[in-house]
């Protein structure tokens, strides 16, 4: 046998493999088993239901837009962070993760209260005739919060890693600042960007304990796919609601392989000459 | 290995609130969400009275949350003794599961509902919208808060609140309740998925024009929030909300507490029992706790699940399963 720069490989691979799957691969199994006491009809009616649609449309839809509001504002916050030194930037910093920290719940109704007609925003855009809270907006603005920290905190180590240097090089060579940033900076961004976006992206699909307090649950309009789920608990339907579950985590699932082919494809794109 | 030592220390400070208290007995009562202040009034009666009487020790502890989480919590394997939920139909599923006896209703007087409730609405100060009764809720301009009836229990009697006012208007039938409930659903912006959600709703955001509430829940939000805020209008014509309890067999059996889970309930029957219910806003069976707390209890005309909907299975097939009239008249639908 080939001699490891470390011992113990064995150990460690089944540690690993049985800590995956304890913590993922068993509730996975779990669920797999409740959605296949679902029958054909039960499978039917969920994919044929209007409200499943609109309620798996939200859900997917509003964590795509709230996904790539956090990878646009979120590649500007980690390069004010990284770049400029400022008082306050590490206060700032530690500030990022706090939707990590914080309990869904208790940022559901702090956003709400924000938000909502009587609220300290949600007066003022009353005033200008929009409204979030209680409205398919406010769902995305509870996505946006959730899923913030994930794009900030994968670009920030790259972005330190990145030489300066290298924009200096481009400058020196001619470039215009957007074609320094469009050939130079964002093919090295991109690998990284697009992980956040898509933690981003799985974080705000299953969203549930802040986005039920702010989008107002009327079906069709503003109730997400997780609601269907917790209803059909509440109906003791476990096999209806596995099996909505499933379907959830199969959208989830392709979402998340289409971004990193797309990763692969903007690894590639960063070595290409520009 | 300090670190260690420390966890263990942690650890060891945590134990005693994880284990069963040592000496006496222990109950829990597994209930709704706004039973809070009644069973800490009730608890406290009754370990003094068991005291007394029995000369033991007993602890009684409460887990608190929706109707339906609770009876599926249960099903699940939560171990409580007894169980005070806000539907009937929340224990006709444990009963379906072999957890309690399926004659669990007949066990204790007046359906084993010991107190009962209503749904009132409340408004906010000097009545703006001028809302009288379940007709003023589909005027336009209107707006309700109610909760979802598919996640709330409490939700489930204001629509059967509702469907039960339009059926016993003089001319009322099925087609004319359904087009009634369909009209004031149209009238909820936001449906929350709880009951006490709906009222944050209400009172905090100040959002509609309307709550619908339990009696007990507007009483304690007046009382609590100021009475002030909001006023309380009593409808022509309410449902009987009949909060059920009953021992859990299949628990009691294995933790060898009947006699004690037993005696706990018919406490809820007794003249001190009732009291206390009324003090905390139910509706006490007993007509001397009413007749004392008759200022607080304005009368109300009340008709019953059995008056017009059959059963809660019945009730729950037709109206809340996936399919059900709530699902084609609801909002959006």
């Amino acid at each position: 046998m080939r001699r490891r720069v470390l011992p113990g490989f064995g150990l460690s691979l089944g540690l690993t493999l049985s800590y995956l799957g304890l913590i993922v691969l068993l509730p996975l199994a779990a669920l797999a088993w409740k959605a296949s006491d679902a029958g054909a009809g039960t499978w039917l009616h969920l994919f044929s239901s209007a409200r499943v649609i609109a309620a798996l449309r939200l859900s997917f839809g509003g964590a795509l837009i709230a996904a790539l509001l956090d990878a646009l504002a979120g590649l500007l916050v980690a390069w004010v962070l990284v770049r400029y030194r400022f008082p306050g930037r590490r206060l700032l910093d530690a500030f990022i993760d706090l939707p990590f920290a914080m309990p869904t719940a208790v940022a559901g109704i702090a956003l709400t209260a924000l938000y909502a007609p009587n609220g300290w925003l949600g007066g003022w855009l009353a005033l200008a005739g929009i409204r979030v809270a209680y409205a398919p907006q406010g769902v995305l603005v509870a996505m946006a919060f959730v899923g913030f920290p994930f794009v900030v905190r994968t670009l920030q180590p790259v972005l330190e890693n990145l030489d300066r240097e290298i924009e200096e090089a481009a400058e020196s060579l001619g470039a215009r600042r957007w074609q320094t940033f469009t050939r130079v900076l964002l093919p090295t961004l991109a690998p990284a960007l697009l992980t956040g976006f898509a933690l981003a992206l799985a974080r705000a699909a299953g969203e549930y304990g802040s986005v039920i307090f702010i989008a107002g649950n009327i079906p069709m309009r503003s109730e997400i796919a997780p609601l269907l789920i917790v209803q059909k608990l509440e109906q003791f339907d476990y096999a209806g609601a596995a099996a909505l579950a499933v379907i959830m985590l199969g959208f989830s699932f392709v979402l998340l392989i289409l971004i990193s082919h797309l990763q692969r494809w903007s690894g590639r794109w960063a070595e290409l000459p520009a | 290995m300090k670190r260690v030592a420390l966890l263990f220390a942690l650890l060891s400070l945590l134990a005693p609130s994880l284990a069963p208290a040592s000496g006496g007995v222990t109950l829990l009562n597994v209930s709704y969400d706004p039973t809070r202040e009644l069973y800490r009034d009730v608890n406290a009666a009754f370990a003094a009275q068991w005291k007394a009487q029995h000369a033991a020790a007993i602890t009684i502890r409460m887990s608190h949350d929706g109707s339906g989480k609770q009876a599926r919590a249960i099903a699940d394997g939560l171990p409580g003794d007894v169980a005070t939920l806000a539907l009937a139909y929340d224990l006709d599923t444990l009963a379906d599961r072999g957890l309690i006896a399926k004659n669990w209703q007949q066990r204790l007087p007046d359906n084993s509902s010991p107190y009962t409730s209503t749904i009132v609405f409340l408004v906010r100060k000097g009545n703006p919208k001028k809302i009288r009764d379940w007709s003023d809720l589909i005027r336009p301009g209107v707006q309700v808060i109610t909760p979802n009836p598919k996640t709330s229990g409490g939700a489930r009697w204001n629509f059967l609140a509702a469907w039960g006012y339009a059926l016993k208007q003089p001319g009322g039938n099925e087609t004319k309740a359904r087009a009634f409930v369909k009209a004031l659903y149209q009238h909820v912006p936001v449906l929350d998925t709880g009951a006490r959600g709906a009222t944050n709703t209400f009172v905090q955001r100040d959002m509609g024009d309307v709550l619908l509430a339990w009696e007990n829940e507007a009483l304690l939000a007046q009382r609590e929030l100021g009475k002030g805020r909001f006023e309380i209008v009593v409808p022509s014509l309410s449902i009987l909300a009949e909060p059920p309890v009953t021992v859990i067999d299949k628990n009691v059996d294995k933790h060898g507490t009947r006699a004690v889970a037993e005696a706990y309930l018919k406490f809820l029957y007794s003249p001190q029992g009732q009291e206390l219910a009324a003090k905390n806003f139910y509706r006490p069976r007993s007509p001397q706790a009413m007749a004392k707390y008759a200022a607080q209890f304005p009368k109300v005309k009340t008709f019953t699940i059995r008056d017009v909907f059959g059963d809660w299975r019945q009730v729950h097939a037709k109206f809340f399963a996936d399919g059900g009239i709530f699902d084609q008249i609801g909002p959006g639908g």
